[in-house]
């Protein structure tokens, strides 16, 4: 330790660069824990049935998983490309709904106070937190009453637990950011309300809109207990699906590797294009960014 | 950023994260009443085809606006209504003409030692997943917060674990934890530790399964604490560097607690949805070994849809879902008044 200031700095910039380079390499070591296990499943999947057990990182890679899972899936038994086509419906047809019927409501409960709009949000909050199985087990009964056992339309119903509370919540803090004074403008300038709502503030959230929706999309396509207990064949999606290929008394590990691939990439590639919402989003608008 | 839709309307700090109405809430309840708001008027219209709609009718328009969503909230209370209404009877697949037995499956399940198992495992997962996402969570913000060309790069790809379903992440998870021919003990051969059992042992299966809750929900609380300390104010901290302020110090006395509030959103929803685990545990164990890691909602699974005792599976949810309620009075009430503190602390 010396009383000289020069070499104390030198010391003191040293020690920076070590703690930075250590702080980097923790990061790594955390992302590799992140990204290793799907850069896992994308080796599995290339692997040819016969070599699972034998060599483990040189094999000739084929696409005959990929071929298996989405061609002549019918071998197998599992009609993996039917469960793809039955989540994009369900969870088209679930934003679908919650769109028309949430906007209006997130608008109102936004631009008004009135005694039921607080207790409606909050109903639709408790539903983000209520454990999923109290809501499905009557309706398990009850779907099997009506006929809406294992249909799109039962699904994208029970889906509105997902993505209703989401979009309206998420949209009426996006609603009540804008200031009225622009609704106001066009009230004045001999709008009525409903075009008012239509032509300035709907058009000025729309970025809100677009990234709410991609994220109540995602949510859906990775529901998994409602399909697994509301649906069986005809509906079935492919969080269910993408298990169907462990089942058996030989499970096909590479085949697996290929369906959770494949279930993963639509939400995976939203995500990437609604980063600069996620914080309002996944937070229900409690942490804006 | 709060989110005010109350009457202080914009008089609302601009930099403390506000869960939507908590506040609201809690003052609601310190008033005993659950009243909302009364009826506002609607804005004021100016001179124009606004001016030719009734009084009446504006007055009404929230209301029409709502009625929708409140149908369809109503067609999700209804189920929900019938469930309550099954547990006090004795309803299943073999009893299509169930008699009423009142309070007799809540008192079957409170006698019943799978019960406490169940409630003993379900908040060990809960506490301890929400535990090490925390922790890890903040860590890894904190690290990408001082935004080296590393961290810059590596942010980019933050969220992907959490886009994926959670019930795909346990199925990548258990090809993985293969103990023969799963990669994980293939790399720790060897540290001579190739023949770890990992789901195979009661204590095994429930670190696995908390272990793939932290691979998927740790960018969760990364990306609100990451939002947090890019929103904090900046004034206290370069004080703090002026007084010659170390590292830990900064941290304990500022950055902690101003960066708090938002982490405590991130925790309120990961300690709430771990409570009600459901996908991870269902494709990585099943509940197994034995009963090891049967949760609150994979027993009520068990119990209505494989052995279809339709009452008493749904006795098990109901008891849940008391318990989620009551966890998110308590947590939110706390959060608002951390958010205060907070406010304080960045004055």
């Amino acid at each position: 330790m010396t009383r000289r200031q020069p070499p104390a700095r030198r010391n003191g910039a040293a020690r920076r660069r070590v703690l930075g380079i250590a702080a980097d390499g923790a990061l790594i070591l955390y992302f590799l824990f992140a990204l290793f296990p799907v850069m896992w499943m994308v080796v599995l999947s290339l692997k040819p049935g016969h070599e699972l057990l034998s060599t483990y990182f040189s094999f000739t890679p084929t696409l005959d998983s990929y071929r298996t899972v989405l061609g002549a899936g019918e071998d197998e038994g599992v009609p993996f490309v039917r469960f793809f086509l039955n989540s994009l419906v369900v969870s088209l047809g679930a934003v679908g709904l919650s769109l028309v019927i949430g906007l209006p409501a997130a608008y109102a409960a936004a631009r008004w106070r009135f005694r039921g709009s607080e207790n409606l949000m909050f109903t639709l909050l408790s539903f983000r937190f209520a454990p999923e199985l109290t809501v499905i087990i009557p309706l398990f009964v009850l779907y099997q009453q009506l006929g809406l056992f294992d249909t799109h339309l039962g699904m994208i119903w029970v889906l509105q637990l997902v993505t209703l509370p989401l979009i309206v919540w998420i949209m009426r803090s996006y609603f009540a950011d804008l200031s009225p004074e622009l609704e106001q403008a066009a009230l004045l300038d001999g709008y009525t309300r409903k075009q008012a709502f239509f032509r300035v503030a709907l058009p000025l959230v729309k970025p809100g809109i677009a990234a709410v929706s991609l994220l109540a999309f995602i949510f859906a396509w990775n529901n998994f207990v409602f399909p697994l207990i509301l649906t069986s064949s005809q509906a079935q999606t492919v969080t269910v699906g993408a298990l169907s290929f462990l089942g058996g008394d030989r499970p096909k590990y590479n085949l697996t590797a290929a369906a959770a691939l494949v279930s993963v990439i639509p939400p995976l590639l939203l995500a990437l294009t609604i980063q600069r919402y996620l914080v309002r989003g996944l937070s229900f608008g409690a942490v804006k960014s | 950023m709060s989110s005010s839709t109350e009457a202080d309307h914009g008089a609302a700090s601009s930099d403390d994260a506000a869960v939507a109405g908590a506040r609201e809430k809690a003052s609601a309840a310190d008033r005993g009443s659950g009243s909302g708001p009364a009826a506002g008027a609607p804005p004021p219209a100016g001179p124009g085809a606004e001016r030719s709609v009734p009084r009446w009718r504006r007055s009404l328009r929230p209301y029409l606006l709502i009625v929708p969503a409140l149908l369809l909230t109503g067609g999700i209370l209804y189920p929900f209504g019938l469930g309550l209404y099954y547990t006090v009877f004795d309803f299943a697949a073999s009893k299509p003409q169930p008699d009423f037995t009142g309070l007799e499956n809540y008192r079957r399940i409170f006698t019943d030692s799978s019960f406490w198992d169940s409630a003993w495992v379900t908040v060990l997962y809960a506490v301890g997943a929400a535990a090490v996402e925390t922790v890890l969570g903040v860590a890894v913000a904190l690290l990408l917060h001082r935004s080296t060309l590393v961290g810059r790069v590596l942010e980019k790809v933050l969220i992907l674990p959490l886009m994926i379903a959670p019930v795909i992440a346990a199925i990548i998870w258990k090809l993985m934890l293969q103990p023969s021919v799963g990669v994980v003990n293939h790399l720790l051969r060897p540290f001579g530790l190739g023949g770890v059992q990992w789901t195979d042992t009661p204590t095994g299966a429930l670190l696995s399964s908390i272990a793939v809750d932290v691979w998927v929900y740790t960018p969760f609380v990364a990306i609100l604490a990451l939002a947090g300390l890019r929103s904090l104010p900046a004034s206290p901290f370069e004080a703090a560097a002026v007084d010659g302020a170390g590292w830990w110090f900064t941290f304990r006395k500022l950055t902690m607690p101003m960066l708090w509030p938002y982490v405590l959103v991130a925790v309120i929803f990961r300690f709430m949805d771990s409570l009600k685990v459901f996908d991870i545990i269902y494709a990585l164990t099943e509940g197994g070994p034995g009963d090891s890691t049967v949760v609150l909602q994979i027993r009520a699974y068990l119990e209505a849809i494989r052995f279809q005792r339709y009452s008493f599976g749904l006795s098990y949810m109901i008891v849940l879902w008391a318990v989620v309620y009551l966890a998110a009075m308590v947590l939110v009430r706390y959060l608002g008044r951390i958010q205060n503190r907070a406010a304080e602390v960045s004055r």
